[in-house]
């Protein structure tokens, strides 16, 4: 690995990290949104790296794409509100930041001391997990997940019809008349 | 002499379940149509049943004629634990047949005189609607008493004889709610009930004890195979025997369980006459002339029962001497006779006990009907002594001797009855009770000089207050209004006394010296020691019961009572003595002492401290422990998200510390 | 590069994802950072079937997004619905069901 690999990967790190923090601090929600996307394309980029050609552009479609769009829309819909920076559960703040920091300290603490058996990236052949690869096992040996993940979706969906529809007066009134 | 399945069973033995369904279908009849026959009707339908009884119990005696072996009859399997097979089956032999005919006959008179008295009693008592009940509860205990004396195992005699506890137990409260402020009555009942309860106890733990022993509880089983189990336990028959004779005590009102008997006079006359005097009180003795062989096995527990019952005959005869209520007086001439009996089993002279409980319940029975039929009669008097003067009833109370006298004139029937009773109770020659008690004193004679002259005194005693009662009730002249307007009773009730006074006459020729009937016909079914009739011993006691009735004619004859409120002559010339003997030598009240107060001090220990402090606190104490910790713990669910994202995060932290500095 | 690099970028994200669900009152914030949660868990996904040359671990993540998919439709209906009913996206404000 280069130098200019490790200020690469290391530029794309932190600005991973900045755009999470900085979703994370936004009080608008629009703004929050956008640095989504823009930590989602970071990933992505990082997949690509880790040898993952398909994941990445899924990643960019499917997240930054589909995703982050709807939540646009429906940001657009409920109106971009800003709630204030009060706090009304007592002590919740300082828990929430010292649980974080004992967090990340135990993840590092386990990158440090359980690590065996990692090691340095390896040099990835061409065709590692290309889409036709991963085309052929999603079709046979993964054939049963994908078909179910397939229903999963279309659940989903007519659960957010379902949901989101807006009872007719108009229907309950007949429904009443009839009774 | 034991029962032999092989041989085969004359068809007449089959009709015995009868002699316990027949009572059952009069039950039914009167529960089910009573409401509607009427008082006339449902008396005869009871009297009917245990007539029915009756005649099935004569048709088993004269199978048993040709087979007098005798046959255990199955009805049906009752169930089967593990090496425990009970069967309902029916074990007709001469004993029990001899029981069944005793029990029947009595029964039915008194059945028929309870026609007559019970109208009246009703009536008196002001509750009309339980004369239905009554008879329901009559059958019901000839149902019991027909278990028990034809049951073939001794599970089966354990129902029965819980069966006839619970009778007495309805029929002692029959007027439960009546008695010294309402309840003496019930507490009556309660008394009798929990008094044989604590005999019932030993009874069990004597039968546990020969099912552990034997392995089985029929009686075939059991009997032959005595010898053997006796030598390889040694002590075992005695314990068994001994507890045999608590339940034996409870029952039969030995001491020191006899308290319960005077005061079951609580119940309805006919109830004490069948119940507390000729036959649910003969069944302890009825009991351990069956498990003779049992005995036989352990002479020390023989030598027991005959003190207790020789103690109990003198001690029982002694407070009757200071009763003044009739059926007091015969109640515990009750417990004295059963004395005699118990004594007699003791002494090894089963068939002279089981003759004297034939000859008892004849002339016991025709006692007590006769009392009901004063009682009655003073009752009626009373009433009518009211209305006639238009005043007020002194209430007098009608079982008390010195409200009585000259009722020689008033009630000529009822007199000549009584004094059969009386003279058969004291053993005056040739009337049945002579016959039966000079038995058992001649036996007592060939065993036990203590126990002769204990039983000799007794026998004095006995002839003593009954002719004390004799004088004061039927003699000298009316001391209140009401026995003055006394009338005699109806013949519906002096019927069934002529006909006891007869039986009680001639009783005695079932064992009539030189022909042995009886002891004959036991053979078949026990061991019998030949009895001999031995003149001076008769002569002995028939003099000393003269010498008795003599001493009480001077006593209470020659100067009858004047007022009645005047003085016993006896308490004149005892004093304290004879206040002493009339409170019953305050047993009751040691009993009190002794084991009723402290066991209420300790209930009521367990009641308070314990149930309401210890327990109750406890559960309290959970309840409140769960509502704090709810009330603490509510404050948890605050219904903020986030705050329970909180708590998960937390959890994830604390698994990865474990997983961290795990080895 | 070593492969810790990415898995603590991973480890950083993941934690960011979980203050933001602490910290933030928004709903819909609340929901982008568990989107970033799962982006994180799937960047550890990636890296370890890069790591064992397993194609087992990026076929996860695909199913993963396709459920996160599936998961975000419901939940943003659900947000509308809520935003209907309350008028707010304030997380807070949904409290009753509380002891």
């Amino acid at each position: 690995m280069t130098l200019i690999g490790i200020i690469f990967y290391g530029f794309l790190a932190i600005v991973a990290i900045v755009s999470a923090v900085a979703m994370l601090l936004n009080r608008s929600a629009i703004y929050s949104a956008l640095f989504l996307v823009l930590n989602f394309a970071t990933i992505a980029v990082l997949y690509l790296a880790l040898g993952a050609p398909f994941i990445a552009f899924t990643q960019v479609t499917v997240y930054a794409g589909a995703i982050m769009i709807l939540f646009l829309f429906v940001i657009a819909l409920l109106g971009a509100e800003k709630l204030s920076g009060h706090e009304p559960i007592k002590g919740q703040r300082t828990m929430a930041i010292v649980l974080g920091l004992i967090f990340v300290v135990e993840l590092v603490l386990f990158l440090i001391f359980r690590n065996q058996g990692i090691q340095p990236m390896l040099a990835l052949t061409q065709d590692f997990a290309s889409p036709q690869k991963i085309g052929i096992a999603m079709f046979t040996q993964y054939l049963l997940p994908f078909e179910v993940v397939a229903f999963i979706l279309l659940s989903a969906t007519i659960g957010a019809i379902v949901l989101t529809r807006v009872e007719k007066p108009a229907r309950l009134g007949a429904a009443r008349g009839k009774k | 002499m034991f029962l032999s399945e092989t041989t085969s069973m004359d068809p007449l033995f089959l009709v015995v379940p009868l002699v316990v369904f027949l009572p059952l279908l009069g039950i039914l009849v009167n529960w089910l149509f009573g409401k509607r026959l009427g008082e006339k009707a449902i008396g005869t339908i009871a009297s009917l049943a245990v007539g029915g009884s009756f005649v099935v119990s004569l048709i088993l005696l004269f199978a048993l004629r040709t087979d007098p072996q005798g046959f255990s009859v199955p009805l049906m399997q009752w169930f089967t634990v593990g090496g425990l097979d009970i069967s309902w089956s029916f074990r007709v032999d001469t004993l029990s047949v001899v029981m069944m005919l005793a029990v029947n006959l009595v029964g039915t008179l008194i059945h028929i005189y309870a026609i007559g008295y019970m109208h009246e009693d009703a009536i008196h008592q002001g509750d009309p609607t339980r004369y239905r009940r009554f008879f329901i509860f009559m059958n019901l205990f000839i149902i019991a008493m027909m278990i028990l004396v034809s049951a073939d195992n001794f599970l089966m005699l354990f129902v029965g004889w819980e069966g006839v506890g619970l009778c007495s137990y309805l029929l002692i409260g029959f007027w439960f709610d009546k008695g010294e402020g309402g309840i003496a009555n019930a507490q009556a009942g309660k008394k009798a009930f929990i008094t044989t309860r604590i005999g019932d106890f030993g009874l069990l733990i004597a039968i546990f004890l020969i099912f552990w022993a034997f392995g089985s509880l029929n009686f075939g089983d059991i009997f032959p195979r005595v010898g053997e189990v006796a030598a390889n336990h040694p002590g075992l028959m005695l314990a068994i025997t001994l507890f045999m004779l608590m339940g034996v005590t409870g029952k039969s009102a030995q001491i020191p369980l006899y308290v319960w008997l005077p005061d079951a006079m609580a119940g309805p006359t006919p109830v004490s006459a069948l119940i507390h005097a000729a036959t649910m009180v003969t069944a302890g003795v009825y009991l351990m002339t069956r498990s003779q062989a049992l005995y036989l096995a352990a002479p020390a527990a023989q030598n027991v029962v005959m003190w207790v019952g020789a103690i109990t005959a003198l001690f029982a005869a002694i407070i009757a001497v200071a009763q003044f209520d009739i059926k007091k007086v015969l109640a515990y001439s009750t417990i004295s006779q059963l004395g005699y009996m118990v004594a007699a089993v003791g002494l090894g002279a089963e068939t002279a006990a089981m003759f004297h409980l034939v000859t008892h319940a004849f002339f016991k029975a025709l006692l007590f009907l006769s009392s009901g039929s004063i009682i009655l009669s003073l009752e009626r008097a009373m009433e009518e002594g009211a209305q006639g003067s238009g005043s007020h009833a002194t209430n007098i109370d009608p079982q008390d001797m010195r409200n009585m006298g000259g009722l020689r004139k008033k009630m000529p029937t009822t007199f000549w009855v009584y004094l059969v009773g009386a003279l058969t109770l004291s053993g005056i020659a040739p009337l049945a009770g002579f016959f039966s008690k000079d038995e058992i004193i001649a036996a007592a004679n060939n065993t036990n000089g203590i126990i002769f002259v204990v039983l000799v005194a007794a026998a004095f005693l006995t002839a003593f207050y009954m002719g004390r009662q004799i004088l004061m009730v039927f003699f000298g002249k009316a001391r209140t209004k009401a026995a003055s307007l006394a009338k005699e009773s109806a013949p519906l009730i002096t019927v069934p006394l002529i006909i006891l006074a007869l039986l009680s006459i001639v009783g005695g020729a079932i064992n009539f010296p030189g022909w042995l009937n009886l002891e004959h016909w036991l053979e078949h079914t026990i061991k019998v020691h030949e009895s001999t009739f031995q003149l001076p011993v008769a002569l002995i006691s028939l003099s000393i019961a003269l010498i008795a009735i003599l001493i009480a004619w001077l006593i209470y004859g020659r100067k009858p009572l004047a007022e009645s409120t005047s003085k016993d002559p006896l308490a004149r010339s005892l004093g304290g003595v004879f206040t002493l003997v009339n409170q019953k030598f305050k047993v009751d009240e040691l009993y009190h002492f002794l084991f009723i107060g402290p066991y209420e001090k300790l209930a009521d220990f367990f009641a308070h401290p314990v149930d309401q402090g210890f327990i109750d606190g406890i559960a309290n104490g959970l309840g409140n422990l769960a509502s704090e910790t709810g009330s603490w713990l509510r404050k948890l669910q605050n219904g903020f998200v986030r705050s329970y994202v909180l708590s998960i995060v937390a959890g994830i932290v604390i698994i990865l510390i474990y997983l961290l500095v795990r080895v | 590069m070593p492969t810790s690099f990415f898995l603590a970028l991973s480890a950083i994200m993941f934690v960011l994802g979980i203050l933001g669900v602490l910290l933030r009152r928004n709903a819909l914030v609340i929901f982008m950072s568990l989107e970033l949660m799962f982006n994180a868990a799937n960047l550890a996904f990636v890296t370890f079937a890069n790591q064992y040359q397993l194609l087992t671990g990026q076929i996860f993540v695909f199913f993963i997004m396709a459920v996160a998919a599936a998961e975000v439709a419901v939940g943003l209906a659900l947000m509308v619905a809520i935003f209907r009913n309350k008028g707010s996206v304030d997380i807070d404000q949904l409290n009753s069901l509380k002891g």
